[in-house]
């Protein structure tokens, strides 16, 4: 589906400082079951959020009233495990429209570009200063331009650049999505199709 | 440019219908597996725009993710499972797709069910919502997980977008050692390059302990490519292949066999192409593995002890995170602690091979009384050969009851979920927090250190409960 389109996204984020974080902790098995693409944010880190009595896990910083923001900033390796697309979902569900990590695992980035979240790679230092500013002063915010591919710390204008490939940055630009390329190649796709041997 | 290339560029290559300046290439799918759980907001999207399933024909359907593994001939109690396999049900009738339900005769999990009946083959592009679809690289095919909107593209247009990975091969020598496994190999290969280490790469694996390596094995192995970060992994065909492949349902006959096994027989690496990364480690070192963390790379040999922090990659605090909800402390040996389930199955080892062993080890002994065991096969075939082979009569005779298949306790969609606190010895693919339940712990291991922890109920190594070759 078409999707919102992202230009620059200024805003406070939501620090997960973890490595590793996988797509069982940002929605877990249990709670994909739904037939259509809604409610995924109310399971955001379900099991992270809330204890197994549905009460809350108040360090948990979700659930930490000072934090905030459209942009989740999470450890190294974010992502990884399985190709759910109902984690993306539940991120963008929630109300992310970025995530910054120092290495983002494939599956999960892809899904996140086909959804509209910006997955944005920073330096493992970066990535540090970003978590630091923000445990000192929550309100501290982040600038993404994504036509010139930098993020910002605002407070202190300290950057950096991000890759993203002209493709996908013209995308999410314009909040197409990749059906319709593929739908308007698809004589080509036809012609091919009649000639591969399997 | 060169003109030699790796096996996995000639099959990439010659699937590229349309390359996108500093983009994406357009890559044509030979086979979609797809299943209840990452496809009904595809099949919701190509409704929505009012456009056909492009391949009706390369596309196949199962349901496995969600289903019971007891009583399978009632209703499916829970009302969302029940609807997603129901939808699933009515999107394969709607778009005219071939679709094994609950209750069929070839049901079973997508990626045991894909290589059985033959729809897997050499040098194709196979992909699923599911990213252990790596698991088809076994017979030279690139196959690779993709999200939803990938699925609706593949349905939709028979291809999807994705920048071409990287190459990595990664070569063991070496044969296995007593009591060591495919899965022990994966489980080494992964402790050494963490789970991110592959990330951005997709690996060939080659050498003679993948030469050696059953059909079933190679599988195991390439299932696990995705807990490294790879996209997927792939090994040559061979004549293994080709044998394994041979009078399958879906695999060409007569004139198309030849001609197939004349592009099958091109799927190799060339003797000079090269690897944007090339590792090597010696097979005959590597033992019997276990995991003992919250992700698939914090595994080692059983007999070893749990690393420090400061002896391992990564930050100290996501390891101390890790091994507070495992509950254990850096320094602790493995061996003998205490375990209360035992899960045999999914599509990491949910095979004919992977019974065999697990029985091997049971055989003459009995279950122990703390561990509850869930024994579930791959498929139906899987079933019918336990039971033909005599290995059920094995297990019932040691304490063990079959369940029937699914994907099970692997990700607890469905009942079979491991008590909060429990700790569970899973020939499974993740250990992840919470994975087999909420508050479950998860270790990762063989069929054979599986079967070792369900007859003594404690992490025990199996070489000391192998019969002696004489």
């Amino acid at each position: 589906m078409a999707y919102d389109k992202f230009d620059i996204l200024t805003s406070t984020a939501v620090p997960l400082p973890i490595e590793n974080v996988d797509t069982d902790q940002i929605i877990p098995a249990r709670f994909l079951k739904a037939t259509e693409r809604v409610g995924f944010g109310d399971n955001l880190f379900r099991d992270w959020r809330y204890n197994q009595d549905n009460t809350l896990k108040e360090d948990f910083v979700l659930n930490q009233d000072k934090f905030s923001g459209k942009i989740l900033v999470g450890g190294k390796n974010f992502g990884s495990g399985s190709s759910r697309e109902h984690a993306a979902w539940a991120v963008y569900d929630y109300g992310f429209r970025c995530v910054v990590s120092s290495f983002f695992a494939d599956i999960f980035r892809g899904n996140c570009l086909n959804i509209g979240v910006l997955p944005v790679q920073v330096s493992a230092a970066f990535l540090q200063k970003i978590f630091d500013a923000v445990d000192a002063d929550p309100s501290t915010e982040l600038e993404i331009n994504l036509q010139e591919q930098k993020i910002t710390l605002l407070p202190t204008g300290e950057s950096e650049s991000f890759d993203i490939n002209d493709y996908k940055k013209n995308n999410m630009l314009n909040g197409f999505d990749d059906i319709d390329y593929l739908l308007n190649i698809k004589k080509d796709i036809e012609t091919f199709a009649e000639n591969t041997p399997l | 440019m060169s003109a030699t290339k790796t096996l996995f560029d000639k099959v990439w290559d010659s699937h590229v219908v349309h390359k996108i300046q500093d983009g994406p290439d357009v890559l044509f799918i030979d086979r979609h597996m797809v299943h209840e759980v990452t496809s009904p907001v595809a099949f919701l999207g190509i409704k929505n725009r009012n456009i056909p399933v492009m391949h009706p024909e390369k596309t196949f359907a199962t349901a496995d993710h969600n289903t019971p593994t007891i009583n399978q001939h009632l209703p499916v109690a829970d009302p969302l499972s029940a609807n997603q396999l129901r939808m699933l049900e009515e999107n394969a009738n709607e778009y005219g797709i071939s679709y094994w339900g609950l209750g069929h005769a070839k049901n079973g999990i997508v990626h045991v069910v894909g290589p059985e009946y033959g729809i897997t083959q050499p040098g194709a592009t196979i992909v699923c919502g599911d990213s252990h679809t790596s698991t088809h690289g076994a017979f030279g095919a690139i196959a690779f997980g993709i999200g939803t909107s990938e699925v609706e593209m593949v349905l939709a247009t028979q291809c999807i977008m994705q920048p071409k990975p990287k190459r990595m091969r990664i070569n063991i020598n070496g044969k296995m050692s007593k009591g060591v496994t495919p899965k022990d190999v994966a489980l080494f290969i992964i402790s050494q390059l963490t789970t991110s280490g592959a990330t951005g790469y997709f690996v060939e694996y080659a050498g003679e302990i993948f030469r050696e390596m059953s059909m079933e094995g190679r599988m195991t192995v390439c299932n696990l490519s995705i807990e490294m970060g790879a996209r997927g992994g792939m090994i040559a065909p061979d004549e293994k292949t080709f044998e394994y492949v041979k009078g399958r349902e879906f695999t060409p006959k007569g004139a198309d066999w030849d001609k197939a096994m004349a592009y099958w027989e091109t799927l190799y690496t060339d003797e000079d192409a090269i690897f944007d990364k090339e590792l090597t480690f010696d097979g005959s070192l590597i033992e019997p593995m276990i995991t003992y963390g919250t992700n698939p790379g914090m595994g080692m040999g059983i007999s070893n002890d749990i690393p420090m922090a400061d002896a391992v990659q990564g930050g100290a605090t996501t390891y101390q995170k890790s091994l507070k909800y495992m509950d254990f402390n850096e320094g602790d040996s493995m061996m003998g602690k205490p375990i209360d389930f035992v899960f045999l199955g999914s599509c990491t080892n949910g095979r004919i091979e992977d019974f065999r062993a697990f029985a091997s080890i049971v055989k003459g002994r009995k279950k122990a009384d703390n561990v509850t065991a869930w024994l579930v096969p791959g498929s139906h075939k899987v079933e019918s050969a336990i039971k033909e082979e005599g290995i059920l009569d094995i297990l019932t005779e040691s304490g063990f009851e079959l369940r029937e298949p699914g994907c099970s306790a692997c990700l607890a969609m469905n009942d079979d979920k491991v008590p909060a606190g429990k700790l569970a010895v899973s020939t499974s693919n993740r250990n992840f927090e919470g994975r087999q339940g909420p508050g479950s712990r998860t270790l990762l291991a063989s069929p054979l250190v599986a079967a070792a922890a369900a007859v003594t109920g404690k992490v025990t190594d199996p070489r000391e409960l192998m019969v002696e070759l004489v």
